[in-house]
């Protein structure tokens, strides 16, 4: 039953990505990238990391996916959209497509290669104790608590530099 | 329990279909998915090999940090792509091709 349902979830994290790289609707790519990122929440939930699936919902699925939304939306070309039949439908092109395959592919097969050869055995049994999150906020403050500042600095750094670049200048 | 190799290859999938994303696209908000992408796989890696760990979690430590660089990057990415917009009227990746007329 486990199993049946991790495969479920991989499955949905799988063809998400594949839709991304295939489909040529910009806002339909957002929409499978959503499908990936909650395939892959739920993918942590089997790994055991509760707290970690619960924020990379909020983080990913409620943050970054609508700015990127809202990306699409701003940067939307309004003589296309003024001329074409379907004015939502925005499309997108590739390039050098072979070679771009042709690398990925190979570095998939490499990737299998690897993890096929290497010797897990050494690791121990998984020990479910519950929830993780009594740990992650005893790491936070004790180990992590030099780093965890340091991201609070970074993450105000990162607002206020967004805020600045995107202004607009009266020329 | 699930074998650590199911992740491991979901994961690879993954990276190798964000590099495709980031290689082939030619909208940049596209490539921005494609670098959501691979910094997923590697997140899924992370906390994959955190649970034979559960006593220190530092995998999934290090995967809540990557998280927020990552909401950090896409957000400076963005205000980057919406100057861009304004001055080029496009963000086709072809077509931007000078610094400064």
């Amino acid at each position: 039953m486990m199993q049946l349902a991790f495969f479920v979830f991989a499955a949905i994290t799988v063809v998400g990505a594949f839709y991304l790289l295939f489909t040529k609707n910009i806002l339909y790519a957002a929409f499978s990238l959503l499908l990936t990122l909650l395939g892959i929440a739920g993918l942590f939930v089997f790994a055991g990391a509760d707290f970690l699936a619960v924020s990379q919902i909020m983080i990913y699925v409620g943050g970054i996916l609508i700015l990127l939304i809202f990306g699409i939306m701003l940067t939307n070309n309004k003589n296309f959209q003024r001329t074409n039949l379907q004015p939502n439908k925005i499309e997108v092109e590739n390039h050098n497509r072979f070679w771009a395959f042709l690398i990925a592919v190979l570095l998939f097969l490499g990737f299998l290669k690897i993890i096929f050869k290497a010797n897990f055995h050494i690791i121990g049994k998984q020990t479910h104790n519950g929830s993780s999150i009594h740990q992650i906020g005893i790491n936070l403050m004790t180990d992590y608590i030099f780093v965890f500042e340091v991201i609070g600095v970074f993450l105000l750094a990162a607002l206020i530099g967004a805020v600045y670049i995107a202004k607009k200048e009266k020329v | 329990m699930i074998a650590i190799q199911n992740y491991l290859v979901i994961s690879a999938l993954l990276f190798s279909i964000g590099l495709a994303v980031v290689v082939t696209k030619r909208n940049a908000i596209l490539i921005l998915m494609g670098i959501e992408l691979m910094l997923n796989a590697v997140n899924l890696n992370m906390v994959a090999f955190s649970q034979y760990d559960p006593n220190r979690l530092q995998g999934q430590m290090f995967a809540l940090f990557i998280m927020v660089i990552a909401a950090a990057e896409v957000t400076v990415a963005l205000a980057i792509i919406l100057k861009i917009y304004d001055y080029f009227k496009n963000i086709d990746l072809d077509e931007i091709n000078s610094l400064k007329k």
